[in-house]
């Protein structure tokens, strides 16, 4: 056992470093003011630096060469990855996109359509996003009820889609909808393509709880599609939404907050619990003790996934649990940060609170963390279903027309 | 990155595995339930008999000379059949005591008779219901022999050599020593106790001016003793990750024969999310236990705290699967007849026989706050 790279991983690492070091800025060596300052200056870079990438072979880094990727390896794509989170880069805006939407456009779109598409999406010319979740339907996706009514050789689409991420700088859309309704739910759906700069679109933020806006509503009045941008037949769009959201958990998991173990041990030393340093506290050793255990086993789980990747094996189902462990421990150990600052823990301002505001801000996000890409309790149904091989839940509306079965308003 | 066994270790769990299928089902631990044995004689001859007892012993000392890698993936098999055997107490305690700290000499008497499964070894710590410190250990050794109480001894019943934790005398952690003691000698009267699992024996071991050999300079026990239980927690690891696939398996396979209000219980939600939370327990528990084998195999600087991690989730997921588990039974499973209360009960001994997690957070804690000194 060891964490050693193989000699051909050794080489690919030092070869993207050599890029990284010639291309980027250490994020050690970055000063504030090179950070973006407004949505238009982001998404420049992000676009400037994403062709930069696809260039020299680091973007879509497992796709062929023909479509723009690397032609490389899952595990040379982790390795970039691991690399490039060292440099001050700007990311994030094709995460979506080149993660789920184009994966899914490659497996089921018509070959015209990938041609005029994959290439301009792999250099960061176009960004895409996924329309699937709406008011009606999140853990149950294909409960959707946003209708895409057939008129000659076009679709009229009505209806609503919410938490869309980043529809309001998008060039192109995925979205799931309903052509009929007088079948059972998961039959009645069919995917689209879509020019998200179509008429009768209209995109509006979602103020989140936290008081952020990462998020849109869209609204769809009387937007004309044509039929050759579907992807998959008529009523297979459940089929094809899979292939989507397959992706989505690896393109989630990850972030566990900016204050973690080693953070609150030192809030501790410099907080007190009755006179005394709160370090010395046996309530406050035995959380610093149990987070780290699973700061630990998060660790090293994807170690073993990796580990999987190196040797070219799938990984094993050990990796569905991350996101389960990180999103509450995320939670509860900013709330925790929070009282150990006691009666000052209600304040929110970066100037003032621990960590520069790090354990408020984690515990106000992982309450949206806990809820984004599967749900605590929808992860906890796939471990059981898809891991341990346990029944799923009993579905009454599953053979009823959609318009027959139950609905809430 | 590398973090996994190497095909031949996978090979040896497999055999190990095979083995306890076949000789070690769960009407064994019944039989030492219900009976007067102390452990099953022939699972134990047949892990002699592979070699098993000598596995991370030297060659020189008649082992097979291999790691702690290998040591690890007995352990999980040997815990997920729940087997009825001294091989922790022998192997993981006394054994490997023997070989950190031995003199030669001792090494040359003990090690050949311990990996061969001549004799049976255990390490004698515990002295009632309290926590051990080297402020508490009462049992004194002075000029060559030893006077004092032990209790619970793990098969201190059929142990025929015991490393002992004694005091020599001196103060703090200097007053603390190992000591060897042929538990076949004058001055040793043992008592079997009544436990939580009888499946595994514990004794009262009471030493009365027996004759007993210091593991090298007197007042360096309490750090050897701290590297001896870094390493049985790490082994008892595995063995509790091989206990909690077994009691989830368990539950998994019951939930979907039973059925209640017209479906299988094991498609409600209330049992599917508590057997999730199992798997992701024991997924956690898993990965700190890879970690505690690197570390413990490599003689890595970051043994004790992966040792503390693999011991606190290796406690958290068996005794949550094992309680859990039972739960999942409904009636049944609290039966005399039924096989779940041989995890729920060894579940709870291994969460106990080298400290209880209370203790190990502590240990975890100390080490954490010295590292993240300002």
């Amino acid at each position: 056992m060891d964490f050693n790279d193989t000699p051909e991983e050794a080489a690919y690492r030092a070869q993207v470093r050599a890029w990284l070091d010639k291309n980027a800025t250490r994020r050690s060596e970055a000063k504030d003011a090179e950070q973006a300052k407004t949505l238009e200056e982001l998404l420049k870079r992000s676009k400037e630096w994403q062709a930069k990438k696809a260039e020299a072979g680091y973007a879509c880094i497992t796709w062929p060469k023909e479509w723009g990727g690397g032609g490389g390896t899952t595990i040379q794509n982790v390795i970039y990855g691991q690399e490039e989170a060292n440099y001050a880069v700007p990311g994030g805006v094709f995460a979506i996109g080149l993660g789920m939407c184009i994966p899914t456009l490659m497996t089921w779109g018509p070959e015209d359509a990938k041609q005029r598409y994959v290439k301009p999406a792999v250099r960061g010319d176009e960004i895409w996003c996924q329309l699937f979740s709406e008011p009606a339907g999140g853990s149950d996706v294909a409960g959707l009820r946003t209708r895409a009514e057939k008129d000659g050789d076009e679709w009229v689409i009505n209806g609503q889609k919410v938490w869309t991420s980043g529809a309001h700088y998008c060039d192109y859309g995925i979205v799931l909808v309903r052509t009929d309704p007088t079948v059972p739910k998961h039959k009645g759906l069919t995917m689209f393509y879509i020019d998200m700069k179509s008429p009768g679109i209209e995109v509006r933020p979602i103020k989140q709880m936290s008081g952020d806006a990462n998020f849109n509503e869209v609204f769809f009045t009387n937007v004309r599609v044509k039929d050759s941008q579907r992807l998959g037949k008529v009523g297979d769009g459940w089929k094809v939404a899979l292939t989507t959201l397959m992706n989505e958990r690896l393109a989630v998991g990850g972030s566990q907050g900016n204050a973690d173990v080693a953070e609150l041990i030192k809030l501790a030393r410099d907080t007190e619990i009755d006179g005394k340093p709160a370090i010395a506290n046996g309530a406050v050793r035995e959380r610093i003790a149990d987070w780290y255990v699973q700061a630990q086993g998060l660790k090293f789980t994807r170690f073993r996934t990796l580990t999987a990747l190196s040797k070219g094996e799938t990984p094993g189902p050990e990796s569905s649990i991350s996101k389960i462990i990180a999103a509450k421990k995320m939670q509860d150990l900013g709330s925790f940060g929070m009282d150990l600052q006691d009666m000052g823990g209600i304040i929110r301002d970066r100037k003032i609170s621990a960590e520069e505001g790090a354990y408020t801000e984690q515990w106000l996000g992982a309450a949206g963390y806990r809820i984004a890409g599967g749900t605590d309790e929808i992860l906890r149904n796939i471990v059981a279903e898809r891991v341990l091989g346990m029944p799923q839940d009993v579905r009454v509306d599953k053979d009823l027309p959609f318009n027959q079965a139950p609905k809430g308003k | 990155m590398n973090f996994d066994f190497s095909d031949d270790q996978k090979m040896l769990k497999e055999q190990v595995r095979k083995f306890l299928t076949d000789k070690c089902p769960y009407t064994v631990p019944r039989r030492i339930l219900n009976g007067d044995e102390p452990y099953a004689k022939e699972v134990w001859k047949g892990l002699v008999d592979m070699g098993l007892t000598g596995t991370a012993i030297p060659e020189a000392y008649g082992g097979l000379g291999l790691g702690a890698l290998e040591l690890c993936v007995i352990a999980e098999e040997l815990g997920r059949a729940a087997a009825p055997v001294p091989f922790a107490s022998s192997v993981y305690l006394a054994s490997e005591a023997i070989k950190l700290f031995g003199t030669e000499k001792q090494k040359e008497t003990w090690l050949p008779k311990l990996a061969a499964g001549e004799i049976i070894g255990t390490l004698a710590l515990s002295e009632g219901t309290h926590a051990a410190s080297p402020r508490n250990i009462a049992t004194k050794f002075a000029g060559g022999k030893i006077s004092g109480e032990k209790l619970p001894v793990p098969d201190g019943d059929v142990a025929d050599v015991a490393v002992v934790v004694v005091n020599s005398g001196g103060s703090g952690d200097q007053a603390i020593s190992l000591a060897i003691v042929d538990l076949k000698g004058a001055g040793v009267t043992r008592e079997v106790l009544r436990t939580i699992d009888p499946t595994r024996s514990q004794a009262r071991i009471t030493f009365k001016d027996a004759p007993a050999e210091l593991m090298g300079p007197a007042g360096q026990g309490w750090s050897q003793l701290s590297r001896v239980l870094d390493g049985a927690a790490v082994l008892f690891a595995f063995e509790q990750v091989g206990g909690s696939e077994a009691a989830i398996e368990m539950a998994r396979d019951y939930s979907l024969e039973r059925y209640a209000f017209g479906r299988q219980i094991g498609s409600y939600q209330a049992i599917k999310h508590k057997l999730a939370d199992m798997y992701v327990k024991k997924e956690l528990a898993k990965s700190n236990a890879y970690f505690g084998a690197m570390m413990l195999n490599d003689e890595g600087a970051e043994l004790p705290e992966a040792a503390a991690a693999s011991r606190i989730a290796g406690s958290d997921a068996y005794v949550f699967a094992a309680q859990e588990s039972l739960q999942t039974h409904g009636g049944i499973g609290y039966t005399w007849e039924a096989n779940t209360q041989f995890h729920y009960r060894r579940a709870k001994l291994l969460a106990l026989v080298v400290g209880s997690t209370v203790q190990w957070k502590e240990k975890l804690a100390a080490r954490l706050e010295a590292k993240n000194a300002a």
